[in-house]
């Protein structure tokens, strides 16, 4: 067995001190907001899993692409490994924003473009999840779910502007100052540096549970090659 | 002899296998669409269970929804539309697991034809169920109804969202065939993607049907017309990849 | 006409042809025997351009694979145990649409030709659904030789044939053959593959284990010789 890389090592330490110094960033730098109180405090996790998702998304959709052009496994075990942590930051992202909906919109949902199309990716995952389930040729697994890949990637963003046609109340906190879409806030020099940490620290969470998800995966086919080997 | 070819003669032999291969394509595409249609002329069997599910489906909404006319107004389109959708997976996953039963998609790719010229054939003949449902449909649910659904805005919004629908869903239900859980994956896979295409659709008969003013329903038939190109221009690139080995 | 060098074609980490070497010559009628799951059908998948060798190098009638896919699609017949048709043409209809597919010229005439070699020409206008699993057959190979291919490949044709059937399929075979075109056939029929042959391979544990010849076994049993290329391998296919 190969054994895990000294910057996988270094990787995972600091994740994990980043992660506990976001925490306190959270509750002891960032002042309180005025009317939503410690509810306000999801948001900075809320965002920095969506982030997450938001790479996870894009580097499932590149690896696929990449696949399709090389053939080469390692794409696919990358494209694989960005997608199941994708389907669970976005699932993480919408329980954050069902809790901080709750008292500032009075609802745990609603049909926001944004809110609509984060659910309309987990169901692409899923449903790409169940397609590699259903088959068992690694080689074909591999080329179906990088196509299917392909056509969520691109059906998503369409997705989402179709969406946006209707009206939105989702709060577009950065970049405007008019308070008029409910539960917007101004974000303070604090707020606005612990939000960029925890943006920091997730995007290196993802890339720490990437590289040992794919480590992981590649165990896995060298098991079944050892298999082969004995048979 | 073939050394003796001048620069130019070899350019004119150039020329003319150019034509011929783009007419070998188009031959292929015709041929694929003619059996088809000429199988299901003959046996009906694909059709029948489309349109008789459309029916059902209609005839459930009418129950489940209390389509009275005010109701009515606001949900033609989202119940034609569901309808469609419903009925398209069911004649597409037929289409293609005719294909694969009888070993004819090997058939297929072991002709020398550019292999998205069957994407094509098969693209092309199930739009064209699609449309025949969609074509009985119509003027039934209007009849039941007594609401006019024979307008040339919303016949063209159909047209557009069946070719948008029926470009992802021959893709996708030629993956799904391959799978050990065919009859189940084509819904899961074609619906989340085709999203766009029924919202976009659903909207603009809407419009349509409400008379509303041209700048106001443009939008979605815009959406409609860049998601088709966007996804056959998708499905010609990847289709080697969904039926090679 | 069929060159096939260290193949090997893998699904995932399993191999299952591991660096195969296989070589036809013109007008050869190679049959091949091996055990179930020793990569027959994989094999004929692959020299078919149905799918991919993971490496190695094939070529068929001078044509790479899979660089040349098109070309040596041109060249080659295949008859699998699915007979490859739509039940609801006729076998005429079957034979046209494949005739579109490859752009044969003067197909008219040309259908008329198989239909005639294949001793279906009375059964022309009836639906192929209607038709016995031998006819079904009959018909498969009529489709692969419509485009007057230089290479047959046969993927365990007599599956699911009766004794009849398989009679009248030989003498199809035979027909077909005979007109110095080069065929690679599967089969577990040995008695009838001996008749048959000019050539048997045995494929075992992915590579061609065993060859010889119908003057190299001279009194010798097809049957004694298949299971002598076996012997080594035989506690492991139990």
């Amino acid at each position: 067995m190969k054994p895990q890389s000294p910057t996988l090592k270094i990787l995972t330490i600091l994740s994990s001190l980043l992660f506990l110094a976001a925490l306190a960033m959270v509750f002891l730098y960032a002042p309180l907001e005025e009317t939503m109180n410690y509810v306000q405090k999801v948001f900075y996790f809320h965002i920095a899993t969506a982030w997450v998702g938001m790479l996870g998304f894009m580097a499932a959709a590149v690896a696929g692409v990449v696949y399709l052009v090389r053939h080469d496994r390692k794409w696919d075990l990358l494209e694989m490994a960005a997608i199941e942590i994708s389907l669970v930051f976005f699932l993480i992202t919408i329980i954050l924003g069902s809790i901080w909906a709750r008292p500032v919109w009075n609802t745990w949902w609603t049909w926001d473009p944004r809110l609509t199309t984060a659910a309309i990716v987990e169901l692409v995952y899923l449903a790409c999840l169940l397609l590699r389930q259903g088959i068992d040729d690694p080689e074909r697994r591999a080329r179906f779910s990088a196509v299917y890949t392909l056509v969520g990637s691109l059906s998503v963003p369409i997705a989402f502007l179709s969406i946006r046609l209707f009206r939105t109340i989702h709060p577009v906190v950065i970049g405007t100052n008019t308070a008029s879409n409910l539960g917007a806030f101004n974000m303070t020099p604090p707020m606005l540096a612990t939000m960029f940490f925890c943006l920091f620290t997730f995007s290196v969470v993802f890339a720490t549970l990437l590289w040992h998800r794919v480590r992981l995966e590649q165990l896995n086919v060298a098991i079944e090659e050892r298999q082969m080997e004995i048979l | 002899m073939k050394k003796s070819l001048t620069v130019p003669a070899a350019a004119a032999l150039e020329k003319q296998k150019q034509p011929s291969r783009v007419a070998g394509f188009l031959k292929a595409i015709l041929a694929v669409v003619w059996k088809d249609l000429a199988a299901e002329l003959r046996s009906r069997e694909l059709l029948s269970a489309m349109l008789v599910f459309a029916l059902l489906v209609i005839l459930i909404f009418n129950f489940a929804l209390e389509l009275d006319l005010p109701t009515r107004r606001s949900v033609t389109s989202g119940v034609l539309w569901v309808t469609f959708a419903f009925a398209g997976t069911l004649g597409l996953n037929r289409s293609m697991a005719i294909e694969k039963d009888r070993g004819c998609l090997d058939g297929l790719l072991l002709a020398p034809v550019d292999r998205s010229a069957i994407y094509f054939g098969k693209a092309i003949s199930n739009l064209v169920f699609m449309l025949i449902v969609e074509a009985i449909v119509l003027p039934a649910y209007s009849l039941l109804y007594n609401t006019n659904l024979i307008n040339p805005g919303l016949i063209g919004v159909t047209i557009l969202g069946s070719i948008g629908y029926v470009a992802v869903g021959t893709l996708l239900a030629s993956m799904a065939v391959q799978t050990r859980t065919r009859d189940i994956m084509l819904p899961i896979l074609l619906f989340p993607v085709a999203i766009p295409v029924l919202l976009a659709s659903v909207k603009a008969s809407e419009g349509f049907l409400q008379g509303l003013a041209g700048a106001e329903i443009m939008p979605w038939v815009n959406l409609l017309i860049v998601y088709d190109v966007i996804f056959i221009a998708v499905a010609f690139m990847t289709f080697d990849s969904v039926v090679e080995e | 006409m069929i060159e096939v060098r260290k193949l090997v074609k893998r699904f995932g980490a399993k191999p299952v042809l591991r660096g195969l070497d296989f070589t036809v010559e013109e007008g050869e009628f190679v049959a091949l025997v091996g055990p179930n799951g020793a990569g027959k059908t994989t094999f004929l998948r692959v020299l078919s351009s149905l799918a991919r060798p993971s490496l190695g190098k094939v070529s068929i009638a001078g044509f790479q694979l899979p660089s040349q896919a098109a070309e040596v699609r041109r060249s080659l017949g295949v008859v699998s145990h699915l007979p490859l048709l739509y039940g609801d043409l006729t076998a005429e209809e079957n034979l046209r649409f494949y005739g579109k597919m490859y752009s044969v010229p003067e197909l008219r005439d040309r259908i008329e030709q198989v239909l005639e070699l294949v001793g279906l020409s009375a059964r022309r206008s009836d639906l192929v659904r209607t038709f016995s699993r031998g006819m079904q057959q009959r018909l498969a190979i009529g489709r692969a030789v419509l485009h007057d291919p230089v290479v047959l490949l046969f993927d365990e044709p007599y599956t699911g044939l009766d004794q009849e059937a398989c009679d009248m399929l030989d003498k199809v075979l035979r027909e077909v053959a005979g007109r110095g075109r080069t065929v690679v056939m599967t089969s577990h029929d040995l008695g009838r593959v001996q008749d048959l042959a000019s050539r048997f391979d045995v494929l075992a544990g992915g590579v061609i284990a065993a060859s010889t010849t119908p003057s190299g076994l001279g009194s010798q049993n097809l049957l004694d010789f298949y299971r002598q290329a076996l012997a080594p391998g035989v506690g492991r296919l139990i």
